[in-house]
């Protein structure tokens, strides 16, 4: 009885010993969810889900704060990922209060306009304008998230967002569902 | 040394019409120089070269007029003599119908060479990354169809051994017969490039696919062979099945073995070629010349006269239609490539590239306008078709659901567009362009993943920035505030300080100048000091009674 319980209690101190020390020496630091959200959205820093940038949303919708429907620039697409990386329904995106879905665009400063007031610098959420004050400013274009937040304090309103033209390397076969539905639509027609 | 006595069969694959001898009636031939000449800056997989000529340069034929950037791209040469006439956007030959920069030179007529410096026998004796180099500098590309540059698959990398040299004159699929006429022509050539590879590489064996339906290549490669004296060059007659001339179904079909997914030919110790990039290669090396033409199959219902061309790369698209003919009345799409891997063109306004291997003007009776397609029944045709062993019914369903990170599991990339899952769909589904699109959407997908990341770091920067920014003014502040208090504390002591220090010694001064004091304060009589005391007693009996009022 005495051996049994002895035998019992020091294997059970063992595996604990070796459960605990693997727990420790295999320590695997898993992603946290507001990452995995972060790792979603678009990065555009645009402002339009109402919180200051893309992290503080990822935040809110972890912490429930926020419905996963509130970024235009992700998309259906985000919205989808979002539900599906969260174990929720795909809800619409909610056009009304944080606004549509649009193509991709990129800004543009007119320099000739341009009066060097480093107003839409100091606005850029990716420093993507380059520039000083009194002295021309110019838009990085490769580095530009097309967020919009540089048009509305510009003074002399010489920033322009225009869409993004595809070029070969970025061109992409159409879904063959978009191309019948246009084939029926003219049918029907 | 590997055995070819026996073959495999992949799994899947179609027996279709060939519809070759169309175009194989007449002899190959050339084609003229035509007025004006456009090249694109990218006609292979990688990034595209830059324009090294300015407009209203004089250029020869072979000159190179855009050099290579980065480590995956080739150059690009004049095909003949004459001037730049614009370096800007122009139509090439891709589904999106989309413009690419493009170098236009109209033609002299005169077609004079460069000056060519051919290595000869001597390759053997460079060193095997400057003969890579001089391939490079050729411009050669895989003129099999995907244009990957020749000169990286001539170098498998210290990790793979490389056993065996495949030439792939499968040419499987339907209408297209250039590599047959390669063969037939040019059999000498392609073998020493074959030879040539084989050094390159440092292999001892080569085997040349050719499927069965092309009984002169056969031949005339075989002749060649034997006169080329090497006992470690092989003919193999492969049955004709669609898509055997596919790399890893030709693979497949010679040594049994699979290439891996995701992975290339060299992993399994193989490394495959096409003819006409041999013969590149023989003309590179032997006579100097850089890859400025190659031989393209004009054919179809709608093409009157149906043939081979040798064609100057760049040469606009109806200047060869019109060299054969012109078009029939029964003409109704024009097709780069075959029926099968083939797209569509909306114009005939277009260059020949490195990898147009063929020109399919159809009728509307060859290639139809497909049917409307009907749901997916489940039946299966698709699977038993399909020869890289894909499930695409799976493919379709998630693609069609834009659940690409499920159509990747079910292994999208390893599909090669070869179209026998759609040629024997029941309900018409054109499952290609499904898969197509599927694959297009996951790459623009990584590229915004990578933009995201890159917007993210900017975007953490940014914000790091102002936040030390502001630590660094709050410091800033706080110093100064500091030194301006302390500044007034000490002043105020230190200046009531100095003006008693500065009354003290100016008495002291005063003293010293002077040299005399009070004369009534010291050797007083007692009477005198009587007289004090009484004044002193007075003062304080004056003083008292004030107070205690």
């Amino acid at each position: 009885m005495i051996t049994a319980i002895l035998a019992v209690g020091l294997l059970a101190g063992l595996f604990g010993l070796l459960l605990g020390y693997s727990a420790i020496r295999f320590h695997v630091e898993s992603d946290p969810v507001v990452d995995q959200i972060d790792a979603i959205l678009p990065q555009t820093q645009c402002g339009q889900c109402g919180f200051a940038g893309c992290r503080p949303y990822a935040e809110a919708i972890a912490s429930g704060a926020a419905e996963i429907n509130q970024c235009p620039p992700g998309g259906e697409a985000g919205i989808r990922a979002l539900a599906d990386l969260l174990g929720r329904d795909f809800i619409p995106l909610n056009e009304e209060e944080h606004g549509e879905h649009k193509g991709k665009v990129v800004a543009i400063i007119d320099e000739q306009v341009c009066i060097g007031c480093t107003l839409c610098i100091q606005a850029c959420p990716v420093d993507a304008i380059l520039g000083a004050a009194k002295h021309m400013h110019t838009v990085i274009e490769e580095e530009c998230t097309g967020c919009e937040l540089c048009v509305e304090p510009c003074p002399v309103d010489c920033i322009d967002m225009v869409p993004v033209k595809t070029d070969i390397e970025e061109w992409k076969w159409p879904s063959p569902d978009e191309r019948l539905s246009i084939n029926n639509q003219q049918a029907s027609a | 040394m590997r055995s070819f006595n026996h073959l495999y069969k992949f799994h899947g694959g179609l027996h279709l019409p060939d519809n070759k001898a169309q175009s194989t009636q007449r002899p190959l031939s050339a084609a003229p120089i035509p007025p004006r000449l456009v090249l694109p800056l990218q006609q292979h997989i990688g990034e595209a070269a830059e324009p090294v000529v300015a407009v209203g340069d004089k250029v020869l034929k072979g000159q190179m007029i855009a050099a290579p950037q980065g480590y995956i791209s080739v150059p690009v040469h004049a095909s003949t003599s004459g001037t730049v006439v614009d370096i800007g956007q122009h139509p090439v030959p891709h589904p999106s119908g989309l413009k690419a920069p493009c170098i236009v030179i109209e033609a002299d007529g005169e077609d004079r060479w460069i000056e060519l410096n051919p290595i000869g026998d001597r390759y053997r004796e460079l060193d095997l990354n400057e003969l890579r180099m001089a391939i490079r500098d050729a411009g050669i590309v895989g003129l099999g169809g995907a244009g990957f540059p020749s000169f990286i698959k001539m170098n498998p990398g210290p990790r793979r051994h490389v056993d065996l040299l495949v030439i792939n004159g499968a040419e499987c699929e339907p209408y297209i017969s250039c590599d047959d006429l390669l063969m037939r022509t040019h059999a000498d050539d392609m073998l020493q490039g074959v030879a040539i590879l084989m050094h390159a590489l440092q292999v001892k064996q080569c085997v040349i696919g050719i499927e069965d339906n092309k009984p002169e290549a056969i031949e005339a490669v075989r002749a060649a062979v034997q006169a080329h004296g090497n006992s470690n060059i092989e003919v193999v007659v492969i049955p004709s099945l669609y898509p055997s001339g596919g790399e890893r179904q030709l693979i497949k079909i010679l040594t049994g073995q699979e290439v891996p997914s995701q992975g290339l030919p060299a992993d399994i110790g193989v490394v495959c070629h096409n003819p006409g990039t041999a013969v590149a290669i023989q003309a590179a090396i032997y006579r100097g010349e850089p890859l400025i033409s190659r031989i393209v199959t004009l054919t179809g219902q709608g093409i009157a006269e149906p043939q081979n061309l040798l064609v100057r790369i760049g040469t606009p698209m109806h200047f060869l239609v019109e060299q054969s003919g012109g078009y029939t009345e029964k003409v109704d799409r024009l097709l780069m490539g075959g029926p099968m891997m083939g797209f569509a063109l909306q114009t005939d306004e277009l260059p020949l590239i490195k990898t147009t291997n063929c020109l399919l003007a159809t009728s509307r009776s060859e290639s139809p306008a497909p049917p409307a397609p009907l749901p997916c029944i489940r039946c299966g045709q698709c699977a038993d078709a399909c020869p890289a062993d894909l499930l695409p019914q799976q493919l379709f369903w998630y693609a069609r659901a834009r659940d690409f990170d499920k159509a990747q599991d079910y292994n999208l990339f390893d599909c090669i567009e070869c179209g026998c899952c759609a040629y024997v769909c029941p309900s018409h589904i054109p499952l290609v362009q499904y898969y197509r699109f599927a694959k297009t959407e996951v790459w623009a997908q990584e590229r915004e993943r990578d933009k995201a990341d890159v917007a993210r770091q900017r975007h953490e920067f940014r914000l790091e920035r102002l936040e030390r920014e502001q630590q660094e003014r709050a410091a800033k502040l706080r110093k100064k505030k500091e030194a301006i208090q302390g500044d007034k504390k000490d002043s105020a002591d230190d200046k009531k300080k100095a003006a008693i220090q500065a009354a003290l010694d100016r008495a002291k001064a005063k003293k010293a100048a002077n040299g005399v004091a009070p004369k009534n304060t010291e050797n007083l009589t007692s009477a005198q000091q009587e007289q004090i005391k009484a004044a002193d007693a007075r003062r304080t009996a004056a003083k008292q009674p004030k107070d205690n009022n």
